[in-house]
Order: C-alpha cells, then structure tokens, then sequence
C-alpha cells in the first residue's frame, strides 16, 4: 500500500509510531499527483515546494516530541478548495476574474487546519464560484471522475472530491452551499460533511449564497470525517452566523449503539432515482433494521419544491456578492465572468428588483421558513432521515452543458436540508452495475452532527465499501 | 404667487467609536495616511465578513432615545446595491424596513414639533480623491459607522432648519457619541425642498436633493437660492425637475448634479451575514439610564433648580462642558452662601473663560469681590468724580485715545477711596463718565 491512500486515522497512527514521515507520505501525494493530474485535473494550484517545507517541519516538531494531540493534523497532507482564501496562495475560485488574486489573509477554515499542523498540498478546483455540481463551469477546465475519466466528479467541490477519492491527498476540504460536499462526494465514493450552517466559520471563504455556505471536509472514513469537525467548528468572532452553542467531542460517540434509532424515509426522495441508486440505499436500509434500528415512512414536502426557493434564494445572494468584482480591484474586469456567473447575476438582480421582490425573494424566504417547519415537525417522530444523495451516479463529461438548470437537478435531493440549514453526511452505499459509486445521505435535526457521523460509521463498519479503490 | 416652502433634512452623524462599524480597524481616520487603517473587512476583501460594532449600535439607539423615537424590539442590517467605486463590496450595509429607530421629534423654540421619521445605522464609504486623469481613493473612511436621522418635511424656511440642524448637533456631542464636527465630515447635510402653493396641503409633485453639504451657513443659502430659484420656475407655470443638487460655495448657488428619472433602485434585502438584531425592553432601559441628560432636561432643570431665566439656562447649557462647569462651581458656591443665579452672572457677563479659571477659582473670585465693595453707589460716585475732577490732563489723554489711562485713574480712585474695591465696576463707572 502507498502511503498517500492512507486514511488520516492509519497515517497518525504511523507517524506516532515513526513507521514513516510525513515527508515520505507528503511526496507519495505529490507523486501521485504528478502522474494523474493531466488525466483528472484536480487541482488549480499546488503548491509542492511549500508543502515539503512544512512536512519537514512537522516531522522536526515531531522528533522532538510534540504532543500529537495538540496538533491533531500534524504532517496530514491536505487538499483546500479554491474558494477558501489562504495567505500568499493563489485563490481563484475557478474564475478568471480572480486568476491573479493572492489573499493577504486566511480564512478561520485555514488557520485552523494550519494551526492543527496539517500540510496544504494545493488548491482544488471547483465549479467557478462553487456555481454547479460538475466543475464543468470551471474557467480552468473539468475535473474528471477517478472512477471513470470519461464521467464528471460532481460539484462544486468536484476537485476536493476527486483528489480524496484518487489518493492525491488524505483530505479535501470543501464548501457546500447546496450539495456542493454531498453531492461530489457521492459521486467519487467518498464521505462528504455538510455541517449545520453556521457550525462551521464561513470567514475567508469567497462567498456563494451567504445564508447558505457550509464549510465542510471530504474524507476516506468516516472516522476522519469526526476529527475534522472536531477541528473545524465553533463559533468565530470573525463570523456573526456562526453559533455559540458548544461544540461536541464528535468522535466520542462514533460506536455508540444504534439499536431504537428511528430513521425516517420519504417516498418523495426515491422519486425518479436511478434503479441501481434506489436498490442500493434500501439495501442498506435493510441493514439498519437488522442493526436494530427502526425505519419508519414520513411525509416531507416534495423536494422538488425546494428547488425554486434555492433558485431563488441564492441566485439573489449571489448576485449582490460577485458586486464585488467590478474590474477595479482584483485585475480582471466582470468580461472575464463566465456564463453560469452571468446567468445568475441576471437572475438575483432581477429577483431583488423594485416590484418582484415580495413575489420572489420574500416568498422564496417564506415557503423556507415552511421547510424548515416541516423538518422541525418530522424530526419530532424521527431521529434522522435517510434517503439517496444524488438521483444518479456520476453523469457522463458534457452532461452540465446546455444545461442550466443542471446543478438544480443534480442536487435536487440536498437542497431541502441546506435550505433548513440541516446537517447531512453522504456515505458510499455500494456501487452501480457499471462500477461507480452510489452514495446515501444522513440528514440529522440541527447540530446533530455527533448523531449523523454515528449512524454512517456504524453503517462503514458493516460496509466499508472504501476499501475499494478507484482504478486509473 | 405665494408659495410656502416643504423642505425635510437627513443627516449624516459619523460616531466616533474606536473601530469601525463592521471590523477592529480604527475608525480615526481623520488627517491619517491613505488606506493605512484597513483590512480584508473594510476592503471587501473576497471572503471577509462583517461583524457590528456593539457600541455603534448602542450609541445608534441613544440617539434615538435622545430624539423621543421609538426603539425597535427587532431590527436588521439590509444590503443596498450600487455601484461606485468608492463602494468596496458593491453594496452598503445600510438599514432599510426596520431600523433601529423610528417616530420621534425635536421640539424648536417657538413650540414648533419637527417629526423625526427614522434613526438608522449605516457604513461610510471609501474616500475618492481626483487628481488630474486618476481617480484616487482611500479606504481608510471605509467601514466608519454613520447614523443616519431623517426628519419629515415639516420645515417651512431655512431658520428652522439651523435651528434644527445645532439642537441635533448639541444632542450627538451631549450624548458624547460624535464631535459632530462639520469641517472634519462628522456631520453632512442633506435638505431636499420643494414648494406648494399657499393653503396647500398635500407634498409637491417634485422634490429637490442638496447633497453633502458641510456647513450650516451653507445649508441656510442652498434653502435660500433653491427657495428662490424654484419660485422663478414655478411663476412661469413650469415644474421644477426632480433632481439632486450641490451647493457650489464659489458660485453661492446650487448646481444639478443628476437627474432623477425614477426612484434608484437599491435592490434592498436583509444582509445574511449578519443575524438581526433583538433589543429587548430591559436592555434598551439600561441604555437610557446610562444616557447623559439631554440639553433639553438639563436646561429645564437649572431652570427649576437654580432658579435661572430661559436665557441663562439656554447659554449655560448650550455646550455640556459649561454645564458641568457651572453646576461644578454652585456646589462650591453653596458653601460660601453664593446663590447660583449669582455665578451665572458672574459666568455669562464676564465671559469667564472656563479653560483658564477653575470653578473653585471662580468662586474666590466673586467672594472677593464681594467682600470689596462695601461702599455704597453714590460713595464711590462722588470719589470717581473728584478724581476726574482733579486729573484733566488724564482725563483728556483717554479722549485722545490713550485708553489704558483708565488703570492710572482706578489707582487714584482706590487710593482715594483707602480700600479695596472691585477693579470692574469702577472701570465700567470710569468708562461710562469718560464718554
């Protein structure tokens, strides 16, 4: 085995033990980097001479007996979404607007990876602005999926996805805004953690939909997946949405016994699923039964209704944020904004204008308020809720073109928790008969994460469908 | 054709918190390098985030307070969408259908009530600077925490409106929020007018925006010229346009300076990086029990307390240092038996200069010369006169203009009188007879 398809878990374990360096495990990443990155494209930037550095310097700190626990990522090389600003690194987010952009600061996310010792391999790409759910709208090319080069990774965070599922790196950190962690990660066969919104600082990331963005990690395990929430969240005094409410020891609980656990399960969310989707979640859903949970059928609203309030919603947020980036600034003019962008300016500008507003935008926020009451009322009966994350496996290359609604379908099944500002985790649940990975989501009651995380690590004990490796 | 004028007033009041409204930069930009007190917040730096200012938003409802509004229980910031370069983020964090406050007054001295229709907190823009073919701009302004107050038009000519414009000045430097300085920017004026024929009830069908104007006796011409100006148009039977003005201080008149074809549309919607804002009623008690007396209060209150006229009270209170000043000095007047209608003659009619003297010093002062006028009027009349009487060379000196014979004719009247007596009053006696 190489050292860079380690889990973060196994690579701790070795460096405390010496077994090898994170110099060692560091340049098996960039190894491997170096030999897919023209097929795959998972990263815009990576910055290889700095993360050398760093692994040297984490492996003197551990020689001289740094307490691990103090440093939780301590020579874990990593790999950071490009929206998340990272000082003296180029952060693009997949625009051109922004190809020269260096920020002088780190985002809250950043600092507090850099502060647990991790190692920043490069920067991934991502759909330009995280606008998509295929990197397809990246300025600097698609990424492609490890599984099957000829089909997409998901998105937005389809580069953070895919580095994590081809052994580029340990970890991918990623944003989602709706679906835009879920969503790749399912598609890559991956563990993707949408935390509850504001549970995770949002500071230093280059804003999608504000009410809306979710920092979050892409990991092997769901294990991992725990740890990093443990060193991600918590309230920021840089970010007035995050929450003061105490955070939790998130890996404590992982094992904890299932058995009574009522898990909710919607029809609507099975509606025009692909077959091998379908069979593969209630396959595992079987598989909670015997574990001694008890899965019970609920009503929630059609997710379909979610999707013109997320429209809405977040084509109005958008709008307003990219005001920003009006040529005076950052080098490039809004010329260099790409079509999605434009369509989506359009739109919000539209939905905020005098005279549409109360029939767009205060409607949109009304109907969300109805979503959230109507997750409040079905979490009274049930303790999560179970369902696929995307309708499909990974959609062949091309399929988001001419396609503006595209993002909108593919995320059809994570738009209602995001709007409710709900915490989801996507698990791989088996694989379709043409050997891509299918994934089904947890959606727990808001900052339930310890719950979630519970509930899909007992499902990879049963299933560690990780274990196997995409081939390229 | 007679007309009466319709004219409101917003008003910009920068506060002069530590840092800035939305970040820990600080917010004393005056006279500072360029963009030296900035950072990704106040740049609108990709990413960066707003966090408010818990004692902008404190001092925001003092004001409020202060002008009898209404306080809101639940209040949120909003984005207000436009493009200028000085803008960073290409919106305004401002605060649109629920501010923090709303529906107060001031009172002027006729009796007249001017409504106060809001009270909201806003962010200062960059400062733009031309030079030749470049457009220079400084963010150092970015980000510094306005309120904004605006009046109903229910002012009817440009005496109201001064009047107005220094109770509201007296009221932000009493509250100690801002030095409400004019020639540093911390207050700018806004009047827009228009005119309805008399008898009249309903609002024109124009209005007339003068911007940023940065002086009182400015604000007093612009209402004067437009009041003018808009009478000429109307005479000729047309509607003057809706527009937006400057006062040109060369020119002494108001120049356009954009048409308004229709209402701007800010595409207003609640800023979500920020969570809104809840003032419960304890909280919002607390912070008016922690106001300072208004000049309004205090001035009734010496009125009341000290037994003073409308007019001592007013200039003793015109400024709260003088205030304090006085009241300072009737707690050590008090034991020296001096009333305090006497220390405020003392104050007021020899412009004591409350920097140099202190109370303490005050009040030796009046006791001593208290204590020196033990000669009766007509006593020291008859000993002023015989001094003129017997120094003419003096006296015709003083008529030819060598006016500091005055000292040498007080020494002859104190020697003459064998004591000490109040330099003032026989110089004023001297003076008067001198004529």
């Amino acid at each position: 085995m190489n050292l860079n398809q380690l889990t973060i878990k196994e690579a701790k374990e070795g460096l405390k033990n010496k077994k090898f360096s994170s110099v060692e495990i560091t340049k098996a990443c960039l190894e491997r980097i170096k030999n897919i990155e023209p097929k795959l494209n998972a990263f815009v930037t990576v910055t290889e001479r700095e993360a050398l550095e760093s692994a040297k310097k984490a492996d003197d700190l551990t020689s001289q007996g740094e307490v691990l626990e103090a440093k939780p990522l301590l020579g874990i090389p990593i790999s950071i979404k490009d929206n998340f600003c990272t000082i003296g690194i180029l952060t693009t987010a997949s625009s051109k607007v922004l190809e020269n952009f260096i920020p002088p600061y780190d985002a809250t996310v950043v600092e507090k990876l850099k502060n647990a010792g991790a190692i920043i391999l490069g920067k991934t790409n991502m759909d330009a602005w995280a606008h998509g759910s295929s990197t397809e709208t990246s300025d600097f090319g698609s990424t492609k999926n490890p599984w099957n080069l000829k089909r997409l990774p998901g998105g937005s965070s389809g580069g953070a996805a895919a580095s994590v599922a081809s052994d580029e790196a340990l970890l991918g950190i990623g944003s989602e805004t709706a679906g835009s962690i879920r969503q790749p990660a399912s598609w890559c066969g991956t563990v993707g953690l949408k935390p509850t919104y504001g549970r995770v600082s949002r500071y230093g990331v280059i804003a999608m939909a504000s009410s809306l963005d979710s920092p979050g990690p892409i990991t092997k395990i769901v294990e991992d997946s725990a740890l990093l929430l443990n060193i991600l969240a918590g309230h920021d005094q840089k970010d007035a949405t995050t929450s003061p409410k105490k955070i939790e020891n998130y890996t404590k609980n992982l094992d904890k016994n299932i058995k009574g656990l009522r898990i909710g399960i919607s029809d609507d969310y099975f509606k025009g699923v692909d077959e091998d989707v379908v069979l593969k979640v209630h396959e595992a859903l079987k598989l909670f039964g015997k574990e001694g949970a008890i899965i019970k059928n609920i009503k929630l609203f059609d997710p379909s209704s979610s999707i013109a309030v997320y429209t809405i919603l977040q084509r109005a947020e958008v709008s307003s944020n990219l005001a920003r980036y009006d040529g005076i600034r950052y080098g490039n003019g809004r010329e260099y904004f790409g079509e999605e962008a434009k369509r989506r300016i359009m739109l919000g500008t539209y939905a905020l204008s005098a005279g549409y507003y109360d029939a767009y935008y205060k409607k949109a926020q009304q109907v969300r308020t109805l979503i959230v009451k109507d997750f409040n009322e079905a979490f009274e009966n049930v303790d999560v809720i179970i369902a696929p994350t995307s309708p499909s496996t990974a959609l062949p290359v091309g399929s988001s073109k001419d396609n503006p609604m595209f993002g909108e379908l593919a995320d059809i099944l994570v738009e209602p928790s995001s709007i409710a500002g709900l915490p989801g985790i996507n698990i791989t649940c088996g694989f379709s008969r043409d050997n891509l990975p299918i994934g089904m989501q947890v959606i727990g009651p808001q900052f339930a994460e310890s719950l979630i995380l519970n509930v899909a690590y007992k499902y990879e004990q049963q299933k560690p469908f990780y274990r196997q490796r995409a081939n390229l | 054709m007679n007309y009466k004028p319709v004219i409101g007033l917003e008003v910009h009041v920068e506060l002069k918190t530590k840092s800035k409204m939305f970040c820990g930069c600080s917010a004393d930009y005056f006279g500072q390098k360029p963009n030296t007190h900035t950072c990704p917040v106040c740049l609108g730096l990709p990413g960066a985030l707003p966090v408010p200012n818990k004692k902008a938003i404190d001092w925001c409802v003092m004001i409020g307070l202060a002008l009898n509004c209404k306080i809101a229980n639940f209040s949120k910031f909003d984005r207000k969408n436009y493009f200028y370069p000085d803008l960073a983020k290409g919106y305004q964090i401002s605060q649109y259908d629920q501010p923090f406050c709303q529906k107060g007054s001031i009172e002027l001295s006729s009796g007249k009530k001017i409504g106060i229709t809001r009270v909201h907190m806003e962010e200062d823009t960059a400062k733009l600077t031309h030079q030749n073919q470049d457009s220079l701009i400084d963010f150092n302004r970015s980000g510094v925490p306005l309120v904004e107050i605006v009046t109903e038009p229910e002012f009817e000519n440009a005496k109201e409106v001064v009047e107005y414009l220094k109770k509201l000045q007296q009221i932000v430097r009493y509250l100690g929020v801002s030095n409400a300085d004019m020639e540093e920017g911390n207050m700018r004026l806004e009047p827009n007018i228009s005119l309805r024929k008399e008898g009249e009830t309903g609002l024109p069908k124009y209005k007339v925006e003068v911007k940023n104007i940065n002086s009182f006796r400015f604000v007093e011409k612009a209402i004067e010229f437009e009041i003018k100006r808009q009478t000429e148009i109307l005479d000729t039977g047309e509607l003057p346009i809706q527009e937006t003005r400057g006062w040109n201080e060369t020119k002494n008149k108001t120049v356009s300076q954009r048409v308004k074809e229709e209402a701007n549309d800010y595409r207003y919607f609640p800023e979500p990086d920020i969570p809104p804002v809840i003032l419960s009623d304890s909280q919002i008690e607390k912070l008016k029990s922690q106001m300072p007396e208004t000049p309004n209060a205090k001035s009734e209150r010496f009125k009341k307390e000290f037994n003073l006229t409308d007019y001592d009270a007013e200039i003793l209170t015109r400024e709260k240092l003088m205030a304090d000043y006085f009241e300072e000095a009737v707690i050590v007047g008090k034991k020296h038996n001096l009333n305090p209608k006497q220390i405020a003659n003392e104050i007021i009619n020899r412009k004591t200069n409350i920097n140099d003297v202190l109370p303490a010093e005050l009040i030796k002062k009046i006791v001593s010369a208290k204590q020196t006028i033990s000669i009766s009027d007509e006593a020291l009349e008859k000993i002023i006169n015989k001094v003129i009487a017997a120094n003419t060379k003096a006296v015709e000196d003083y008529k030819k203009g060598k006016t500091n014979v005055v000292m040498f004719l007080i020494g002859q009247v104190m020697r003459e009188a064998k004591q000490k007596l109040d330099t003032t009053v026989i110089k004023n006696i001297l003076i008067s007879k001198l004529k």
